[in-house]
């Protein structure tokens, strides 16, 4: 099929970009969505054009490196990240139009690709157990209800791609955050920092510059994984038992 | 057969032998390790720096345990952020001989099947150490909050995985690397908080650096990295380094590696003398998507767990093109079942691979391009209902129903042999110090503990192993000589360093030639795998080291970079990654060259039995492969290999 592809294209963070727009002519239906991007780089490098950048790793779903908004949709039309979307999911003769992640708590590096950088510190700040390398007892000693377990993981399963950020009108990371927060405060082992590790990564996400949560649900609905919204109601609860508790 | 060809191609150095290798009763030999092991004073462990290059498994749990005991740790990866290194992807599980299920299981069962499945072409004491330390591995990540799945009681759950006859598998759905990574990650992020890590993201390492001390002893001091968003080149020294960066399945062009995974560490150390070892040492995973056309970029594995309920066929007829629905059972080949009626669809994943491709060589293979067989589901959805079918393997199905556009509930799935991961690595003693002092490999980036072969769920075992365990008690008796004398920007040997690098981009930048680096890199890909991939020839293997040859020179006169160097060029990077893997090709060639005979992933079809099993050279062989860098002559170090506990036999499945 021939597709047509609006690009932003943007040579470093300082520059200012703008939208290019490319014909391909043999896309297969078959491609996923980044194979039909190489497809072009492969047209453009041999034209002498710098090809787009664009990041992406595993191709697998699964690293969250991918990510880009498509047609004003993060990852695209389908339930899933970028890597896996394929190109079955459009027709002859479309037009494509393909962003990077926009918000100010990801800045652009070059074309499609953003610094995230945010979520690692988010992360350093709180959203871990604090047990050190030979210090854990026998792991059967701690027995945890397979139904905590369970939603523990579904919360965990968060893969760090950001398109909750680049859904949400106000550009807040509160999905990320509280996927974190729910999948540690769920489980027994999170419960001696449950306070300070709330209270330190909602600091640092409103520090980076995201911005608050209104309860929207974009971010939920652009998840490749399916965090759902309550983890949000868990971390605000999370929030002001904290408070009330006079840790802040 | 003529042992002698290869001869042209390398010449042969003297033995090696492993220095560090603990003697006396091997359930032992690890304590003896750590107890012999010189300490470092904790007051004094800030003024020690250790470079960690790699963030996944293996040097995260190692960064941050370093970080922990309060080492100055500097990490180094090239994607944005640590919790991406291709360790997310694993899928299946990690063993650990706790022996829950109290089926038999114990340190010695886990280390019997490990050298066993390795095909006798591992340590007996590594192999040891790593079911030893299996136990605490789980301990750590259960109390890091990793989720594993549990059992209504509300304790872990186990599987069984790859063959083996106990319930050692701990794993979360289907996503136990990624659960594992993000334990890692949390604890590595904590430590960066903490100060003591100091992560670099988006660099890329491109040289190592050594130092002679002032007694003449060369030591591995730092390395020269590309920021890969400003393209400046810079260097870090430190008292030691550590190479952590994974496996090289992408010389193979298509593989289950991520995009990004490379061979350029541990390949510009090993010209820098570090000794590769056993490189053609391939596992090739035989439940992957086949590919669909040209275009295609990478493989998508699909967890071996399958092969529980599903049947591989064929048609019997060559050339069958008929919808699979429309061809009658008599005319349909289960051709695991019928050569391997004990084992069945379950046999070892190389005699699985290999069985469908010979199945494709004879004309049986199913769609495009002939290179698929049927996982047929049909019958274990009338047995099961498609309700139990969905719940076990639901996730795989949709993953497959969206790459192909198939419906595997309704039509079988075609499946294919894809590259997986690499036993070969870097030489490394048992305490995981290469040749090079001071240079320490961990992971998948070092000759690994797993043979020839490695069983399902053990490189998670082995990649936090190492990073939590062995290289946080063995690099301490190294430090314990230093700090050592601090090295200057403007020391011969970095500014050395530098300037090949330096000079290496504008070259790459400067040919302006007419192909682009990717068609370079799939070219390889295609050789790699014609000639060294399931099945090797002594024929096919000098044809494709002439190929090999003729491409780098082509390379390296016609390749085109667009771009500058001073930016984020993803064309260099590339291009600086697909040189090395031309090169490594190369030595995988000579290396499954010399070794005449077939053992685990490396099967040579001059050395097979009657009936057509790998047939190993106990006599000749039992060694490992220690390749010195010589260009177009690499030197030969043999690494005998003795068997004390295991009874060396042929594996036999049929
Ligand atoms: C699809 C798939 C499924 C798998 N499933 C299983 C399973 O179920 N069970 C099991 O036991 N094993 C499995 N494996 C194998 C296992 O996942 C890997 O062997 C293991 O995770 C490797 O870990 P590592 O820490 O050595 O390397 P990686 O996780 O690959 O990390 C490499 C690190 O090095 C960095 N790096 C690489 N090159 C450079 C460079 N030049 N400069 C700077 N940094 C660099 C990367 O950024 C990254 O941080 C699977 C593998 C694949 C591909
Ligand atoms: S919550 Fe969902 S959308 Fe947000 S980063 Fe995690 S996986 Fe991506
Ligand atoms: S590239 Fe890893 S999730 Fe898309």
């Amino acid at each position: 099929m021939r597709i047509t592809v609006n690009v932003w294209r943007q040579k470093n963070a300082d520059a200012k970009g703008s939208m290019v727009s490319y014909a391909l002519d043999d896309v297969v239906e078959d491609m996923s969505f980044l194979e039909m991007l190489d497809v072009l780089n492969e047209q453009l490098t041999l034209a002498g054009e710098e090809p787009v950048a664009f990041d992406s790793d595993c191709r697998e779903g699964i690293c969250g490196t991918c990510g880009v908004v498509i047609n004003g949709i993060p990852h695209g039309p389908e339930v899933t990240t970028t890597c896996q979307l394929h190109m079955r999911t459009f027709k002859d003769g479309d037009v494509i139009d393909i962003e990077p992640w926009r918000a100010s708590g990801f800045p652009v590096v070059k074309d499609l690709i953003v610094d995230r950088g945010a979520f690692d510190r988010i992360i350093a700040a709180g959203g871990y157990i604090s047990v050190n390398t030979g210090s854990a007892p026998e792991a059967n000693n701690l027995p945890v209800p397979k139904e905590d377990a369970d939603h523990a993981f579904e919360a965990a399963t968060c893969i760090g791609c950001g398109a909750c950020v680049a859904a949400c009108p106000n550009g807040s990371a509160m999905l990320f955050t509280a996927a974190k927060v729910t999948h540690l405060g769920l489980l027994p082992q999170g419960q001696p920092e449950r306070e300070s590790r709330v209270l330190g990564m909602v600091e640092q996400h409103d520090a980076e510059g995201f911005g608050s949560c209104t309860n929207i649900g974009e971010c939920t609905a652009a998840c490749p994984k399916g965090i759902p919204l309550d983890v949000i109601s868990r971390l605000n609860r999370d929030l002001l038992g904290a408070l009330a508790a006079g840790k802040a | 057969m003529s042992v002698d060809a290869s001869l042209e191609f390398h010449e042969v150095g003297e033995d090696i032998a492993d220095a560090a290798a603990p003697s006396g009763p091997i359930e032992r030999r690890w304590d003896e390790r750590k107890f012999s092991a010189k300490l470092v004073n904790p007051a004094n462990r800030r003024k020690m720096s250790v470079i960690i290059v790699g963030t996944g498994l293996a040097g995260g749990a190692a960064a941050a345990t370093l970080g922990e005991a309060g080492y100055h740790v500097k990490t180094f990866c090239y994607q944005d952020s640590p919790r991406r290194a291709h360790s997310i992807a694993a899928q299946g599980g990690i063993n650990a001989a706790k022996n829950y299920r109290n089926d038999g299981d114990s340190i010695y069962r886990l280390f019997y099947d490990t050298v066993k499945g390795g095909d006798f072409r591992s340590r007996e004491s590594n192999s040891y150490r790593l079911a030893q330390v299996s136990v605490n591995i789980i301990d750590q990540c259960v109390a890091q909050g990793v989720p594993f799945a549990r059992e209504y009681g509300g304790l872990l759950d186990n599987r069984s995985f790859g063959g083996v006859q106990v319930s050692r598998t701990f794993y979360a759905r289907g996503q136990t690397g990624q659960q594992l990574l993000i334990g890692a990650y949390q604890a590595l992020e904590r430590q960066i908080a903490a100060g003591t890590v100091e992560m670099h993201t988006r660099h890329e390492m491109l040289d190592l650096i050594m130092v002679p001390d002032a007694d003449g002893t060369e030591r591995a001091r730092g390395i020269i990295v590309r920021d890969m968003v400003t393209g400046e080149i810079e260097t870090h020294t430190a008292d030691a380094v550590v190479l952590a960066t994974g496996g090289y399945g992408n010389v193979y062009f298509l593989s289950t590696n991520a995009m990004g995974s490379n061979v350029t560490a541990t390949w510009r150390a090993h010209r820098k003398g570090a000794y590769f070892g056993n490189p053609c040492y391939t596992q090739i995973h035989p439940t992957c998507i086949p590919v669909s056309g040209d275009y295609q970029s990478k493989l998508t594995l699909m967890s071996e767990s399958l092969r529980n309920d599903g049947r591989i066929w064929v048609p019997k007829q060559p050339g069958d093109d008929r919808h699979p629905a429309d061809i009658p059972e008599d005319e349909r080949d289960y051709y695991l079942e019928r050569i391997y009626p004990a084992f069945g669809n379950l046999v070892p994943r190389d005699i699985a691979s290999r069985a469908a491709k010979y199945q494709c060589d004879d004309g049986k293979g199913v769609g495009p391009g002939g290179l698929g067989v049927y996982l047929d589901f049909a019958d274990a959805i009338e047995r099961m209902g498609r309700k139990t079918v969905e719940a076990k393997y639901g996730n795989l199905f949709d993953m497959y129903a969206r790459i192909t556009g198939e419906d595997p509930y309704t039509r079988p799935m075609r499946i294919y042999p894809a590259v997986h991961y690499v036993m070969g690595g870097l030489w490394v003693d048992y305490d995981l110090q290469s040749n090079l002092t001071g240079l320490f490999v961990g992971g998948e980036a070092n000759f690994s503990d797993q043979g020839a072969n490695r069983l399902g769920a053990s490189a998670l075992m082995q990649g936090l192993a190492d990073g939590y365990f062995v290289l946080p008690s063995t690099l301490p008796d190294y430090l314990a000589a230093g700090p050592f004398e601090p090295v200057p920007d403007d020391h011969p040997r970095v500014v050395e360093a530098r300037q090949a690098v330096e000079e290496r981009v504008e070259k790459l930048l400067s040919i302006n030639g007419s192909r682009t680096v990717d068609s370079f890199h799939k070219e390889l890909g295609h050789i790699m795998w014609e000639y060294c991939g399931m099945e090797r020839t002594e024929e096919g293997l000098i044809k494709a080291i002439g190929l090999i040859r003729d491409l780098k020179a082509e390379f390296w006169s016609n390749v085109k970079v667009t771009g500058e160097a001073q930016e984020l060029n993803q064309a260099l990077e590339r291009a600086g990654r697909v040189a090395d893997f031309i090169e490594l090709g190369e030595l995988m060639c000579i290396d499954a060259l010399h070794r005449a005979e077939s053992c685990g992933g490396h099967f040579r079809a001059e050395s097979q039995t009657e009936d057509g099993e790998a047939l190993r050279h106990d006599d000749t062989f039992a060694y490992v492969a220690a390749w010195e860098f010589g260009g177009e002559k690499p030197v030969l170090h043999k690494e005998p290999l003795e068997y004390e506990y295991v009874e060396m036999k042929a594996r036999s499945y049929k």
